[in-house]
């Protein structure tokens, strides 16, 4: 069974810091990391108005349909994709074979430079999330912090929000 | 598996409504998002056919709030339930936290429910799960209708040892939708912690 991701402050701030400077160096407006289960790990730019829980399903889903193409044809995986749009373009990348890095861009910059900076960018994530996988095989299960309290909390609320 | 994020302080679980065609996960997952409020949950989306049979999946995103600093959500899929979307299914259970099985109560169904239960831990296996590790909760769905299995007879071949909740539902009126969910969600965190 595969692991979940637990991520902790400081790979969280590592990501992000790479992230910002793969959205300064392209240009881009919206860089978002998604997991390969369709959860938003983090996101960088302006996404007030997006709805970013909707892009990460449908971004998983894609990758995952898109995967199961490949291995029909007898590829292993097709490592990106890229969809263009009149004014908007989405740029996907796999990173560390878990993890989906999403690049949304327009015509302030291109195609090249936004794949290129994007190949960098997926191998720094590689290194920092191949140390997350590690650490969670390492430390197995999530810290004291989810612990029975929290469970008794997080029913009260469930019987408070779904009470009807 | 749920995604816990210390930094940004978030949980997320993933919930699937697995089961036969036709047995009302979607309709399930419509009833839970007409009664949420507005402020915990997000958009539900539906990719579905022109006929409205669920193609790939449905998708709701729920937000329990915050709990003990961390924003805990909880996000609700189904699957298509037609036995040639099989592939669809198969990539949805990836990373699941906990299953909700609907049951359609329909004697000329019943087989349909057995087939169901039986991809499901066929699927699983394919992620290298089982349903001892997953959380699973059964639902007998349509107990409105005239023509329906007794639950003991549904219990006695979907669920012979009594290891799984089950609840009674009729889900076009609601009745026992969120009786499931409340159960399925305290068992996924129950798991987390």
């Amino acid at each position: 069974m595969q692991e979940g991701i637990n991520i902790f402050e400081q790979d969280f701030w590592s990501i992000n810091d790479a992230m910002n400077r793969l959205l300064q160096g392209t240009h881009a407006k919206i860089i978002l990391l998604i997991d390969r289960e369709g959860q938003l790990i983090t996101s960088t730019g302006d996404t007030s108005r997006m709805d970013t829980s909707s892009f990460a399903t449908l971004s998983a889903a894609d990758f995952a349909a898109t995967s199961q193409l490949a291995s029909l044809i007898g590829e292993r995986e097709f490592s990106t994709l890229f969809h263009q749009g009149e004014r908007e373009n989405l740029y996907v990348s796999l990173v560390a074979d878990r993890i989906i890095l999403a690049v949304i861009f327009d015509n302030r910059t291109t195609l090249g430079l936004v794949r290129v900076k994007t190949k960098s960018t997926v191998a720094e994530l590689e290194k920092i999330f191949r140390g997350i996988f590690n650490k969670v095989r390492r430390e197995s299960g999530p810290r004291k912090e989810i612990d029975d309290d929290f469970t008794r909390m997080a029913e009260e609320e469930i019987d408070k929000l779904f009470g009807m | 598996m749920a995604l816990i994020n210390y930094a940004s302080r978030e949980i997320n679980s993933k919930i699937v409504f697995y089961g036969p065609g036709l047995g009302g996960k979607t309709t399930n997952i419509k009833y839970v998002y007409s009664k949420l409020n507005p402020s915990i949950k997000g958009k539900l989306i539906s990719l579905a056919t022109e006929l409205d049979r669920t193609l790939f999946f449905d998708f709701l995103p729920v937000d329990l709030g915050t709990i003990k600093g961390f924003n805990t959500r909880f996000h609700l899929y189904t699957v298509p339930g037609q036995v040639f979307y099989n592939a669809s299914r198969k990539l949805i259970l990836k990373g699941v936290d906990g299953i909700v099985f609907v049951a359609d109560s329909q004697i000329e169904r019943f087989d349909e429910n057995i087939e169901s239960l039986d991809n499901l831990n066929d699927n699983l296996k394919a992620h290298n799960l089982t349903l001892d590790k997953v959380p699973l909760v059964l639902q007998y769905n349509k107990r409105d209708l005239p023509n329906i299995t007794s639950v003991e007879e549904l219990q006695n071949i979907l669920n012979p040892r009594n290891e799984y909740r089950y609840f009674e539902a009729v889900a076009t009126q609601g009745i026992g939708v969120f009786e499931t969910l409340k159960e399925i969600c305290k068992q996924v965190l129950k798991a987390l912690a």
